[in-house]
């Protein structure tokens, strides 16, 4: 065998972390294990890359998930083979859901091994197939940086997703030439710029409609900041009034006046009859999702619909529409702009249009019956929105009524503060996204609305919050149930409450203690403000207790299998049970 | 309540895929994920070089959903083009199979005859048994074989179906 002495050789890891660096990553989210000693080993060399030792390897999923939502840059998870791999799986399937971008590292027992059901052996590769963008395993450490490179293209162009690379402990060790130059990829180019023929199109109808709405989604955030400024300026070219999907919250602002609101399954009045009821209907970088659309044959049945998606497996998915556009979103709505001032339209008068919005505003559909005996939960969401706001927080949470709640009431004006699992919905995601966003952006006031069910899912994490010194901030709302799963039983199964109850709680302020956190506690609407700003003037991380009303419901809700127009605004609306075919949706 | 079936139709798709591991297992995958059908499925590697292979699934479902499964197979990295034969026109379809019967006198005649028919080759021969090879579109393939039955089939391999379009175009 004839060796080149003059081309330096270096180990699989050392590249490995020579290709993480050139690749821009400063951060890594990760534990270690027998598969990944080599990896830690060059770590512990190389003193550019910060790793975030989480407690769990679904935190470190959800840490680069919260840590790619807030900052744009893709999230960095590195775990061991086997349990280190299947741990990490479900934040790999949040991200896939969602669309962030995430490279996935995962150690793998010996090339010689795989398939010898070896200790910590477990078929990552095949497990991940289905629930990431791509994914490789690597047999030879010459292949490794050249993989590498192309799963950071992968994860975060076009349609962004988490890329995993296996990487075998041997191709770790081994030693490979550093000087192998592979051709880039040229397989992966995803849609730009749209065609001018369709913008032109999708432009005429905009300003041509009487009843225009603009349905966005969290591929305007994807998009980058840019995406959100044009999607202003678009609002304000055509007067039409904006409604987003619950990823895509921020990206027009809340305080904006051509702001609907939330549309979906726990949206607003107005955003949802406005959707049923428009002649144009712009989707922009959504999704048509089960809880938007509700009941599909009754999902806008008038309107012509536009969609501007990257991803041409989300068009005509589940709702067929009249003029698809394949593009990136941002560049899309950037070349609508142009040719709307380059051909001189005007905004159609909509007052008319405008007229029915204010009618269905008017329902005031987010009110609720106050108290002031006890926390209403969306009362807590309100006054955290109100003593926060001038701060810009980054806002994380779980899944559940709270989600809701947060989704209604909290009110976002930029893109990349709202970090929640919307597709997956899973539970646990709220704390790690936030440790992953403080990483992110470590002078910024990051809390997780949490509720008392979910935040035991991940709440070992606390640990690296401690650990890093990270002041995150976590809300509970308690009302001692699975708060939606209790709801669904009230208004489907006749308050049959089949194992919702949050039994056995922790002492969540001795818990926060016991942590070296902070620990607060609130059971009294008139001392909320107060104890809210005390968690805020902390600097540390906190654990706020807020006993809250117990069996509040989430109201406006479309029911399952129900249309728009079919919303239950209030409690007394609920009929308490459903019939085969609703209670088979989802 | 009762779970409703929808109509369906039968598309041949052609895929051009980069030839590396998983990628069959990435694709076949997705058609269960997704609760796709796959009638029938074919690989082989097609370039001088061995990097790129061709699959031909044989596929059913509403027209949406055939859609969206071209989109979603256009979703895979590995995969570089999709064509629906059944959309693009006129295109030419063929499967192999090998079919193996047994019996004497009679039998063994009608065997032999029909073959001859159906311009089947005998590939193995034995003195009560035959292998023939045929070719042809599925349905010649399908009454060959159930005519095989009454005569002593044993068995059959088939290799489900390879197509291109017609003419000088490529796909």
């Amino acid at each position: 065998m004839s060796e080149d002495f003059t081309v330096p050789e270096k180990s699989g890891a050392e590249i490995l972390i020579d290709t993480l660096i050139e690749q821009g990553v400063d951060t890594v989210f990760g534990y270690p294990g027998g598969a990944v000693l080599p990896i830690y080993d060059a770590l512990f060399q190389h003193k550019k890359i910060r790793h975030v030792l989480v407690r769990h390897e679904a935190g470190a999923a959800h840490a680069a998930e919260g840590y790619a939502r807030s900052t744009g840059k893709p999230g960095v998870v590195l775990v061991t083979s086997g349990p280190g791999a299947t741990n990490a799986v479900t934040g790999i399937a949040d991200a896939f859901m969602d669309s962030i971008p995430l490279v996935v590292l995962t150690g793998q027992v010996a090339t010689n091994l795989i398939g010898t059901d070896a200790f910590q052996e477990a078929d990552t590769v095949g497990i991940t197939r289905h629930c990431s963008k791509h994914n490789y395993l690597v047999k030879d450490p010459a292949d490794l940086a050249s993989t590498v490179r192309e799963a950071f293209a992968i994860a975060t162009k076009g349609r962004p997703g988490p890329v995993v690379i296996d990487i075998p402990k041997n191709v770790q060790v081994a030693t490979a030439a550093t000087d192998v130059k592979r051709p880039t990829s040229s397989r992966f180019s995803p849609a730009g710029e749209a065609d001018y023929a369709e913008i032109n199109r999708a432009v005429e109808l905009l300003a041509n409609a009487k009843a225009p709405i603009l349905y966005t989604g969290g591929g305007i955030i994807n998009s980058g900041p840019d995406a959100s400024a044009a999607l202003r300026e678009l609002a304000e070219l055509s007067g039409a009034p904006v409604t987003s999907t619950l990823m895509g919250l921020g990206a027009y602002p809340a305080s904006g006046d051509a702001w609907l609101g939330m549309l979906g399954m726990h949206g607003t009045y107005e955003a949802n009859m406005a959707m049923n009821q428009c002649d144009v209907m712009l989707c922009l970088g959504a999704r048509f999702d089960d809880r938007v659309t509700g009941r599909r044959d009754a999902f806008s049945p008038d309107s012509i619909k536009i969609h501007i998606d990257i991803d041409r497996s989300s068009i005509n998915k589940t709702i067929r529409v009249d003029l698809p556009i394949v593009a990136d979103v941002g560049a899309a709505i950037r070349q609508m702009i142009e040719v709307w001032k380059g051909r001189k339209y005007k905004a159609a008068a909509l007052d008319d249009w405008w007229a029915r919005i204010k009618g269905w505003r008017a329902v005031d559909c987010l009110s609720y019956p106050g108290s002031t005996q006890e926390i209403m939960p969306q009362y807590a969401i309100e006054r955290l929105f109100a003593a926060t706001k001038d701060k810009s927080p980054i806002i994380t949470t779980e899944v559940g009524q709270h989600q809701m709640w947060a989704a209604q009431h909290f009110h976002f004006d930029a893109p990349n503060k709202w970090l929640t699992s919307g597709g997956l919905g899973t539970m646990g995601y709220g704390l790690p996204a936030a440790i992953g966003a403080q990483m992110g952006n470590p002078d910024a006031l990051v809390i997780d609305i949490a509720g008392e069910a979910s935040i035991q899912m991940n709440i070992q994490e606390m640990a690296t919050a401690t650990q890093y010194r990270l002041p995150v901030k976590v809300f509970i709302l308690n009302n001692e149930w699975m708060g939606m799963v209790r709801q669904w039983q009230e208004l489907t199964y006749e308050s049959r409450f089949s194992e919702s109850y949050s039994d056995s709680l922790p002492d969540f302020v001795a818990l926060a203690e016991a942590y070296g956190w902070k620990g607060i506690r609130c059971s009294d609407p008139a001392k909320l403000d107060e104890a809210i700003a005390e968690m805020l003037a902390y600097d540390g991380p906190v654990m706020f207790d807020c006993r809250v009303h117990k069996t509040s419901n989430c109201f406006p809700m479309i029911p399952s299998g129900a249309a728009h127009t079919d919303m239950i605004l209030h409690s007394d609306e609920v009929s308490g049970t459903m019939d085969d075919e609703a209670k088979a949706l989802v | 309540m009762h779970i409703k079936q929808e109509l369906t139709e039968r598309h041949v798709l052609t895929l051009t895929v980069d030839n590396e591991a998983g990628t069959l297992a990435r694709i076949a995958g997705m058609f269960t994920s997704r609760g796709y059908n796959i009638d029938s499925l074919t690989v082989a590697d097609i370039s001088e070089d061995h990097a790129i292979s061709r699959i031909t699934i044989v596929t059913r479902g509403p027209p949406p959903v055939i859609d969206q499964i071209i989109a979603q197979c256009e979703r895979l990295i590995p995969v570089h083009k999709v064509t629906d034969l059944t959309e693009a026109g006129p295109h030419v379809e063929r499967e192999l199979a090998l079919v193996k019967v047994r019996g004497t006198g009679d039998q063994r005649v009608e065997a032999m005859r029909l073959a001859d028919i159906y311009r089947a080759r005998v590939i193995d021969a034995t003195v009560n048994s035959f292998i023939f090879e045929i070719t042809g579109g599925p349905d010649k393939i399908d009454t060959f074989v159930a005519l095989m039955r009454e005569v002593g089939l044993v068995e059959v391999g088939r290799t489900g179906i390879v197509g291109l379009m017609r003419g000088a175009e490529g796909s």
